[in-house]
């Protein structure tokens, strides 16, 4: 198990040490939640009623875009193939990477969103409820998209075919995250019910994410 | 003067796994499978202009249902077609379920997108609307965009065999992730189900409607296997000509290499 910890560590420190990869997901969200007022004028009350959505898409495109860096690095300059024939098993080796990917750009990008939802007019009730949904969700998109990560590692036009891969799968996601939000905020349905599978996808993910992408590296490392 | 049969007993899906064996099946059954379908197909056409009643609320707008409840239907067959030849190829890669799944997400998307378009003109005379968000709309969209994704996946990759595995492990989290995707988009539906939106399954069918429809139902779906079945032979006879044309590469190379040795 501390060869687990010790490739998550490995990752952290990548991303703090090379720099710009958090910076850049982060300045994504801020500017592509910014372009929504202008695109669809500045109504508060229209922006308030579409804030959660428009937190949630920013968020699922930002993430998006920090993907490939899960294995393209490592497979660049072979430490794929090493950490693909080391005692590690290569399911848990690649749960390291994604979990990495969660700390360094899910979590930050779910504890922006608050600061962003100022810029929306979100109702002020409803911020514990989202940065709730979004830390609760962000595994899943960290996790199915290691395995769209692994899958696209060695396609022509990688990020673009990712996106077309991944973005289906995140569906589920989205809706129970919005559902939960309106639910919090005087919605029909209970919030219980939609957090609780929110949670039971992100626990889904988990699993088959990691059982994905090893076999996908496992393929094209062979 | 009995012969003892050293063979070892094969089941069907091992003989199969032998291109040329199911060369000459195919072969054999396709045009069978094609006839039937164009029989069938035609035959409830007539049923459904000539001789089905016409819905008393939606008029001669419900002859739709003859093309878009089995391509609906055929669109969700071939991506379990899929799942299933993606599982046989990882598990036991049997050589010809790569193939199978190769050529079934074409047809399934045709299928699909025909659902899709038959659904949204028939939605215009009765809903209003080309496009509504209801759950089952929206998730065969989604299908549709599993099988995009299936097919860029594989057109994206250069080498073949390494873009198979791929599409079948892509295949594989498709399929175990798409029933979360149908219960959210169902649930999500009944948070925000328009009132105008008039349910399709409301009334039960009418035994009149029905025979029209399931025999229209079997003939689509022996086109399906025979458009299958054809998209399978044309693939191994395409990788028998590539293989073949590497080889004549291969030979030339050997012979320039060994003159200018000389």
């Amino acid at each position: 198990m501390s060869a687990f910890w010790t490739l998550l560590k490995r990752d952290l420190l990548l991303q703090v040490r090379e720099g710009g990869a958090v910076g850049t997901a982060l300045g994504f969200y801020l500017i592509v939640v910014t372009m929504m007022p202008l695109g669809l004028g500045p109504d508060l009350n229209l922006l308030s009623r579409i804030a959660p959505g428009v937190l949630w898409i920013a968020l699922l495109l930002s993430a998006l875009l920090s993907l490939p860096r899960i294995f393209e690095a490592d497979d660049e300059d072979g430490s794929l193939d090493v950490i693909a024939t080391g005692d590690l098993p290569l399911e848990l080796a690649t749960a390291a990477k994604a979990l990495a990917h969660w700390i360094s750009t899910g979590i930050p990008l779910a504890l922006l969103a608050p600061v962003l939802g100022l810029l929306l007019n979100l109702d002020l009730g409803a911020y514990p409820v989202l940065v709730a949904t979004m830390l609760v969700g962000t595994p899943a998109i960290s996790f199915l998209g290691a395995a769209g990560a692994a899958l696209t590692l060695r396609a022509r036009r990688s990020g673009l075919l990712l996106a077309l891969l991944v973005l289906p799968l995140y569906i589920p996601t989205l809706i129970f995250g919005i559902a939960a939000i309106s639910a919090a905020t005087g919605g029909p349905s209970g919030f219980q019910a939609s957090f609780l599978i929110l949670a039971a996808i992100s626990l889904f993910s988990l699993v088959i994410g990691p059982l994905a992408a090893a076999a996908a590296i496992r393929f094209q490392t062979q | 003067m009995s012969q003892i049969d050293t063979t070892p007993q094969q089941t069907l899906t091992q003989k199969l796994a032998n291109p040329t064996r199911f060369m000459q099946l195919s072969g054999t059954l396709m045009p069978w499978f094609a006839g039937a379908a164009a029989a069938l197909i035609l035959y409830a056409l007539y049923l459904a202009f000539f001789v089905a009643p016409e819905d008393y609320q939606q008029g001669q707008t419900v002859k739709i249902m003859f093309i878009h409840v089995p391509a609906a239907w055929l669109g969700m067959l071939g991506y379990a077609l899929i799942a299933v030849s993606s599982f046989g190829y990882l598990v036991f890669r049997h050589p010809l379920a790569d193939v199978s799944a190769k050529a079934a997400a074409p047809i399934g998307a045709a299928f699909t997108f025909l659902a899709l378009a038959t659904g949204s003109l028939w939605g215009k005379p009765m809903w209003g609307t080309y496009w509504v968000w209801d759950a089952r709309l929206t998730s065969m969209l989604i299908l549709l965009f599993l099988y995009f994704g299936l097919m860029a996946l594989r057109s994206a990759i250069e080498d073949e065999a390494l873009a198979g595995k791929l599409c079948a492990v892509l295949g594989l989290v498709g399929v175990s992730i798409l029933p979360i995707i149908k219960f959210s988009v169902d649930w999500w539906n009944t948070l925000h189900q328009p009132a105008s939106v008039i349910r399709m399954d409301g009334p039960t069918i009418h035994p009149d409607l029905l025979w029209p429809l399931l025999i229209s139902a079997l003939g689509f779906s022996l086109l399906f296997f025979a458009l299958h079945m054809k998209g399978i032979r044309n693939e191994i006879l395409r990788r028998r000509v590539k293989s073949l044309t590497m080889a004549e590469v291969d030979r030339a190379r050997g012979v320039s290499a060994s003159a200018a040795a000389e």
